[in-house]
């Protein structure tokens, strides 16, 4: 058997199919009921609530598989805030599934386009509007409010102006000074290079003048890592080569890709690597990129020591730490 | 007529003597919205949006927003006696002190999860099925902005109690601006009032997070909502509905308890979410300094696409006449957003553009019935799914023993292959979608029962599908390509301009698809 396939036409809106709750009483009293015991169990995680409140003390801890060790106090707290406004919820849609009139309606719609005579008549109004303000034929008071308006659009400007001082050389520059002492983060202390192991890694700052305050900012700048590897194992040019001290190689721990602290030293495979992006540097070539997306080595800060044998810098940074900027110059 | 009426009316009438809402709300009661699960996407997102505020509003009762440096001497014995922000030990205050406290640290940190994936969703349904044309762009551009300043909205709130983690998040947020071309630097130091951190950006980002943001946010809701409300809900196709009615329940009862019972629900999975599951455990980070990072660092999910483009950028920077453009920084984190989410906002307009159709829309778009958008769809989200993954790489290599090496790699070229390898599959398999739809009418449903004919061949049995069904299969419109209709009228004037090549094209791939049974196609119908 075949035949031609009809043109297919919409059938319309299917009849409407009743719930057991709509012409079985009993089903109806039994929805009812439902309704009834999820609203009451609501009530019960408000009971829940209040009496994890009065009576759980807010330093007890509970263990619980999977979820380790738990404060009791806010778990039957939110256990019961959660089971009372949730049974609330099922509650009232059970209600409305089951019991309120569920046949469906036909709405029409209406195009949201005006009635041409109301477009009309609004274009109208604007125009007549538009002339008696004269705005079109006084040039004047055109121009001389468009100038006033400009002009005052540029006060927010001047209002913002001092959100934050000009940047200056604050960028290019650190507290890493001819001479500065390196001290340890924490602690303060100044180091000698017996200090040291080799294959050691430290992090340390500049070392505060009576009445200087370490600010994060300047931690935000001046962080930097010493290593320690066999001054054979380096492979640099000779002038950073004299940057170093006796296997001791110091490098701006602020990444040159976004600032992140360069925190993760292998020592096996002498790398130090960036945990925000994983750019990785090879601390003997001068922390040169090998992995990653940070355009430039760390910055080398020239290290040597003084008179009692503590490491100080040689000199400061040769080029700005952290993150590139528009004024960089190399 | 009982006391509680008597009552009720006496205050109806003074209020609407004085309003004359009673027309409005008659009207309005029993309007009808059309049902359907994926319409409570947007209903999710409303509804988690109420609970941050709520939960918002508690947390400013104890949150101090201050960098003021402080000695730790609280009730958390592992930090105490360390130097730390106000701000970090006020967050602790509330994990620790104020009952209640930490479950709704929780549950704004989870509804905020939450609001991001449903508006997500949301927005997906809408794309999908074709929801933004005409007349409901607006509504589409509102919604990208939704998402745009909801991203902004969480990155700020988890950074406010200013820990390691997010710390960190503020850093690069700080480089990214930092590397803008010649404002950049100034932008910065405007930005964290001079040197990065400063002491300056927990009390403006907590500013913008709790008055700035949300009320931009309660503007555009209420612009949303005003226009779903008189626009009138798109509705799924199907018998009885057309371009032209509204089919579906009134508001007054059936919608309004609903609706009101599944904000409640909401509340309760996202309350019950919080009791059992930790989120943002600040107190295991430590209190933010530049000098330290948490290792295996990572940001809420809907900022992992951004760090994921992040990760994959070559390492690329020009030095040129004395500045410097890093396009490793750049390229991810604003070039690339830029184009997205300005594509994104464009789409509606792009579409018509290239379809030629300006008519209103108020059926859906069954999504294989529109491959060309679909497959687009699946390209855009191929894209964002391998940034993701890509964001998570360091903790993908350690679940899969992969090097991250070859992960990078892997996302580098991915981004560019796999999109385009998604469109091209995703169209397929829409046409062989509405493929099977076209045997289904013309040749009915297999019934699994087996016949022998007359040469002893065993034949399946078809039976014919109900008129519900074949209108169901069959109501979408046929589309054709520009071109090949009015080229004049629809306005490729000059079609060898690249524009109108790429207008033909585009056209031309959206045109694609499988001719539908029924009308005037005349096909044979067999249904042994
Ligand atoms: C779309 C809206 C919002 C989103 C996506 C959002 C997101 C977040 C997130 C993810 C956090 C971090 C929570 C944590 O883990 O500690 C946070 C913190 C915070 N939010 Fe919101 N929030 C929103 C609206 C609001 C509103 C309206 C207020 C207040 C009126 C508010 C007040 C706060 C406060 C005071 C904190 C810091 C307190 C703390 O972290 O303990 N938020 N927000
Ligand atoms: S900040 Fe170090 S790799 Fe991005």
């Amino acid at each position: 058997m075949s035949h031609e396939l009809e043109p297919i036409t919409d059938p319309g809106l299917p009849d409407h199919v009743h719930r057991a709750a709509d012409t079985d009483p009993v089903a109806e009293k039994r929805a009812e009921r439902q309704v009834a015991i999820l609203f009451a169990l609501s009530a019960i995680g408000t009971i829940l609530f209040i009496a994890s409140y009065i009576y759980i003390p807010t330093t007890e801890f509970i263990f619980l598989p999977v979820l380790g060790s738990t404060n009791a106090h806010e778990l039957f707290l939110g256990l019961g805030l959660g089971l009372s406004l949730l049974f609330i919820g099922l509650g009232a849609v059970h209600w409305a599934k089951t019991l309120m009139p569920d046949n469906e309606i036909i709405a029409e719609r209406h195009v949201m386009r005006s009635e041409d005579v109301d477009r009309k008549g609004f274009v109208d109004t604007v125009k007549e509007g538009a002339a008696a303000s004269g705005l079109g034929r006084r040039s004047l008071i055109k121009r001389s409010l468009g100038l006033s308006l400009g002009l005052s659009a540029l006060t927010p400007l001047l209002f913002l102006r001092d959100l934050g001082p000009l940047p200056k050389k604050q960028l290019e520059t650190t507290n890493w000074k001819t001479g500065t002492r390196l001290v340890t983060d924490p602690g303060d202390r100044a180091i000698k290079a017996s200090d040291l192991e080799v294959g050691a890694v430290a992090q340390v700052l500049p070392q505060l003048l009576t009445g200087e305050e370490r600010t994060l900012s300047n931690i935000g700048k001046d962080a930097v890592l010493l290593i320690r590897l066999r001054p054979e194992e380096f492979e640099l040019s000779p002038e950073r080569l004299s940057w170093t001290y006796e296997g001791i190689i110091a490098f701006s721990k602020i990444c040159s890709h976004m600032g992140c602290a360069v925190a993760l030293y292998e020592q096996q495979t002498k790398h130090l690597l960036c945990p925000c992006h994983q750019s990785t540097f090879d601390v003997p070539r001068a922390a040169k990129v090998i992995f990653g997306p940070s355009a430039r080595p760390l910055p080398q800060l020239a290290i040597t020591v003084d008179s009692e044998g503590y490491l100080i810098a040689q000199k400061p940074f040769s080029e700005p730490v952290g993150p590139s900027f528009w004024e960089r110059s190399s | 007529m009982s006391a509680s009426e008597r009552v009720g009316g006496q205050v109806a009438n003074y209020v609407d003597e004085r309003t004359g809402a009673a027309k409005w709300l008659k009207k309005n009661l029993t309007k009808v919205f059309p049902d359907h699960w994926s319409f409570m996407l947007g209903e999710i997102a409303l509804y988690s949006f109420i609970i941050l505020l709520l939960s918002g509003v508690f947390l400013t009762f104890w949150f101090d927003p201050s960098q003021r440096e402080v000695l730790y001497e609280g009730t958390y014995q592992p930090l105490s006696g360390l130097k730390m922000s106000a701000a970090y030990v006020s967050t602790l205050h509330i994990s620790f002190d104020i009952r209640g406290g930490l479950l709704m640290r929780q549950i704004h940190h989870w509804a905020a999860l939450l609001f991001m994936t449903a508006i997500v969703a949301h927005l997906l349904r809408v794309f999908f099925t074709g929801a933004y044309r005409k007349p409901r762009e607006f509504n589409w551009i509102i919604g990208v902005g939704l998402l745009t300043l909801g991203i902004v909205e969480g990155f700020l709130g988890y950074s406010l109690p200013d820990d390691l983690l997010s710390g960190t998040g503020i850093r690069i947020a700080e480089a990214i601006i930092q590397a803008m071309p010649v404002i950049g630097s100034y932008l910065a130091f405007f930005a964290f009032g001079g040197a990065f951190p400063g002491d300056t950006f927990i009390p403006r980002i907590f500013t913008v997070h709790v008055l700035l943001l949300p009320g931009i946010f309660l503007a555009l809701i209420t612009v949303h909502l005003m226009l779903v409300w008189y626009q009138k809900h798109t509705q799924y196709p199907g018998p009885g509905r057309t371009e032209k009615n509204v089919v579906g329940y009134p508001l007054m009862p059936i919608y309004m308890a609903k609706a009101g019972g599944f904000f409640f629900i909401v509340f309760g999975v996202i309350a019950l979410l919080s009791a059992l599951a930790s989120i943002n455990p600040i107190w295991l980070y430590g209190p933010y300094t530049p000098g330290q990072i948490s290792a295996g660092s990572q940001p809420d999910w809907y900022m992992g696409w951004l760090d994921g483009l992040v990760r994959m950028a070559p390492p690329i920077e020009t030095h040129a006449f004395g500045h410097t453009i890093s396009w490793n920084i750049l390229v991810p984190g604003l070039i690339v957003p830029g184009i997205l989410f300005t594509g994104m906002a464009l789409y509606p307009f792009i579409e018509s553009w290239f379809t030629g159709d300006k008519r209103e829309h108020q059926l859906l778009d069954r999504p294989r019935n529109a491959p060309n958008r679909t497959a687009l769809g699946a390209m855009s989200l191929t894209f964002i799914i391998i940034t993701i993954l890509n964001g998570g790489n360091d903790i993908i290599a350690t679940h899969f023993s992969l090097t991250i090496n070859q992960i990078m790699w892997f996302s580098r070229i991915g981004i560019f292959l796999l999109p385009p390898l998604a469109y091209v599959i995703t169209k397929r398999l829409c046409l062989s979608l509405q493929r099977a739809d076209r045997d289904l009418v013309e040749h009915g449903r297999e019934t699994g029962r087996l016949m022998m004919t007359a040469e002893g061949e065993f034949i399946e049995v078809h039976e014919p599908i109900s008129k519900e069904k074949a209108w169901m299969l069959t109501q979408h419109e046929q589309l054709t390509a520009l071109e090949h209709v009015t080229e004049d009228e629809h306005g490729i004037r000059n079609p060898k301009t690249m524009g109108g090549k790429l207008r033909a094209r585009l056209s031309r791939a959206d045109a694609e698809q499988i001719q539908k049974p029924g009308g005037d196609s005349h096909k044979e119908i067999d249904s042994y």
